[in-house]
């Protein structure tokens, strides 16, 4: 059982949904990052998706795009991404980790050599955006046999015929992408996502948690209202570009978490 | 070497897009979908005689298919040794070899009821061709074009908007080839339902790397059938030379020549200002790594983090830092062998081919003049070079009147 596992089994019998948050590692520079990743356990975030940097964010959004710019100019690699995530399991055993970013950096450090040293850090899951089930064998099954959850996304576009595939090798939970599109776009309507969430569930005992497109508390209690939880992106991205403290992004945070944890 | 019908090296890509361990289709979920329409489409298009009867037709009487194969006497006596031929892919509608891979997807967009084009650009021939063609079958065009590269290519900008098409400068990045292929991307993600991404060459996610060169094949194709009328029956070229960008001319001319072991197969990147450490160039098998972007895994400039670099060259054609999975497979298999050419070594070369045959060529097919130049003069006279002549100079005269130091009022 992974952290993201044992999370999610206390959630249910708490009879509460996920709030997960997302922050880029290395935005706009180490100590800031570590410091608002520090806070967002007690702000009420259930998982932490950390963005790895990617120079060709190819499904992200510009508020995405430009932290991690921010985070590579100031220095950022995977090396510092997964020192940043050991030195947070010094004082935080339990609130799962997962890695969110694109494959070619983990293929050029080797994929054998990443697992371990993922495993190692304290990384619970991977989200990795360019590989669908048609690669699993590039580093799904290898990241599962090592211990690692494999998250899948799931979107508008995975139909019932595709469905089955893209559940197949997932765990820990499935990621459901409201919206057709990029990241910090269009807003998530609950009206949507409802019926959608309930379409993968009938397949699946694995958690959906939605993404894309919530921005607000009261967003991210409609939207978790109709699945097993919610991720936000962008908006808290948007905090830290706009300069806010470590303790102001955690106060939104906070919002956010509570907007969740209310649905 | 192929040496009988079970070890061919036309037989890729596999059932997964894979060319060897080079090619795929890393993409995000949301357009999974879509590409696996696209291949079946694609896969029902390529065995239907009426499919490729509405493309001979559109490329005899709309594109002016055949292209010349041109044996170019004064550039041959010049060097003093190989006969040197050129595919005049430059006389095509809209001057250069886009547009025959531009046709085949528009069609295929048609046969799909997709309405609305998307496409990237780098120097703007292949944004020019996807916008004629969408001007002449009534379909919506959006083009993507690193807004360095709308700056540099304002004619060709201005041509595209006299087309009917929507132009988006692209800031997001650094501005180039590659960030206008991400916002391609991001688009496509966007619009799932009506859009249909025409890509430029022979890269992206399975099925474009096939498809992209089937429709180029056309070129090496015709030289079959083309030297054999002027060197008599059964002649094949001893090389052929083509510039690689993403590698979609060179692989138009290459495949159908792969598997005749006598033909030597040579691919030419752009060297910049050399292929060194300071990676001012865009040699991707020459100076780069296997990693994986924009939908497959080839070779790429890369640093060693994994992040993409920029590439650099004079051609804007050629300014991309991976390369099409088919020519990485090709490469490691040592079927074809690819070098590189400086900047000023292709000025050098646009020049002499001025000069001598009255061709003001494009800086893409310039760099393979540049290495017909240095490889002619070894080789015996009874050897026949035919290189890919796939884009004409027009658009280039003002960066080569630059760096020739002339001023010339636009």
């Amino acid at each position: 059982m992974t952290r993201i596992d044992a999370k999610f089994a206390a959630l249910k019998a708490q009879g509460r949904k996920a709030f997960v948050s997302y922050l880029m590692a290395g935005d706009p520079d180490i100590a800031t990052s570590a410091a608002v990743m520090a806070k967002l356990p007690a702000a009420g975030v259930d998982i932490i998706e950390l963005g790895m940097p990617f120079t060709d964010p190819m499904a992200d959004g510009p508020t995405i795009q430009l932290a991690g710019q921010r985070a590579l100019a100031g220095g950022q690699t995977l090396q510092k991404t997964l020192d940043m995530v050991a030195a947070f399991r010094k004082t935080d055993d339990t609130t799962p980790i997962v890695l969110m970013g694109y494959y070619n950096p983990i293929f050029s450090r080797g994929v054998d050599r990443f697992v371990a040293d993922a495993k190692a850090a304290g990384i619970d899951g991977l989200i990795v955006v360019d590989l669908p089930p048609e690669e699993d064998a590039e580093l799904c099954i290898p990241a599962q046999a090592a211990g690692l959850n494999f998250i899948r996304l799931a979107t508008p576009t995975t139909d019932a015929k595709r469905l089955p595939k893209v559940l197949q090798n997932t765990s820990g939970f499935v990621y459901y992408v409201s919206i057709t599109g990029i990241t910090g776009a269009a807003a998530a309507q609950a009206t949507d996502v409802g019926p959608e969430v309930a379409r993968i569930k009938a397949s699946t005992d694995l958690p959906v948690i939605v993404g894309f497109g919530i921005t607000t508390p009261e967003a991210a209690r409609t939207i978790a209202g109709v699945a097993d939880g919610c991720v936000v992106g962008s908006a808290i991205v948007k905090r830290i570009a706009d300069g806010a403290t470590p303790d102001e992004v955690a106060s939104f945070v906070a919002s956010l978490a509570e907007g969740a944890h209310s649905a | 070497m192929a040496d009988d019908l079970f070890n061919s090296f036309m037989n890729g890509p596999d059932e997964n897009g894979r060319f060897g361990q080079f090619g795929g289709r890393f993409v995000s979920e949301t357009l999974m979908p879509l590409i696996l329409d696209l291949q079946a489409e694609y896969e029902k298009a390529k065995e239907d005689p009426s499919f490729w009867a509405e493309m001979n037709d559109l490329w005899k009487h709309y594109v002016g298919r055949p292209s010349p194969l041109y044996f170019a006497p004064r550039l041959t006596e010049h060097l003093g040794g190989a006969k040197i031929y050129m595919k005049r892919d430059e006389l095509n509608h809209t001057g250069a070899h886009k547009i025959n891979n531009v046709l085949g997807q528009i069609l295929l967009a048609r046969r799909m009821g997709k309405t609305r084009i998307i496409a990237e650009t780098g120097a703007g021939q292949h944004g020019v061709a996807t916008a004629t063609v969408c001007a002449k079958f009534g379909l919506k065009c959006v083009v993507y074009m690193g807004a360095h590269d709308v700056e540099r290519q304002a004619p060709n900008v201005f041509r595209m908007k006299l087309l009917g098409a929507e132009v988006h400068a692209v800031t997001s990045g650094r501005g180039t080839l590659k960030d206008a292929m991400n916002d391609a991307l991001r688009d496509w993600v966007t619009n799932v339902r009506d859009t249909f991404y025409c890509i430029g060459t022979v890269a992206g996610p399975h099925p474009y790397p096939a498809m992209v060169r089937d429709f180029q094949s056309i070129i090496g194709k015709e030289v079959r059938w083309q030297l054999p009328e002027q060197e008599g029956e059964g002649r094949l070229p001893d090389t052929v030379i083509a510039a690689i960008g993403g590698g979609s001319n060179a692989m138009g001319l290459f495949y159908p020549f792969l598997d005749d072991p006598s033909v030597r197969i040579i691919g030419v990147e752009a060297g910049g200002k050399g292929v060194n450490e300071k990676m001012e160039h865009c040699a991707s098998l020459t100076g780069g790594r296997p990693g994986v972007l924009h939908g497959n895994k080839t070779y790429l400039l890369q640093d060693e983090d994994g992040q993409i670099l920029e590439g650099f060259s004079i051609s804007a054609g050629l300014d991309y830092p991976g390369i099409g999975p088919e020519h990485a497979w090709l490469h490691d298999t040592g079927r074809a062998e690819y070098v590189a050419i400086t900047d000023s070594e292709a000025l050098e070369a646009f020049q002499l081919c001025c000069r001598t045959e009255g061709i003001i060529p494009a800086l893409e097919p310039s760099h393979a003049l540049a290495h017909v130049m240095k490889i002619a003069p070894t080789l015996p006279k009874d050897h026949i070079i035919v290189m890919n002549m796939c884009g004409r100079g027009d658009k280039d005269i003002f960066a080569v009147a630059r760096h020739l130091g002339v001023e010339l009022n636009g």
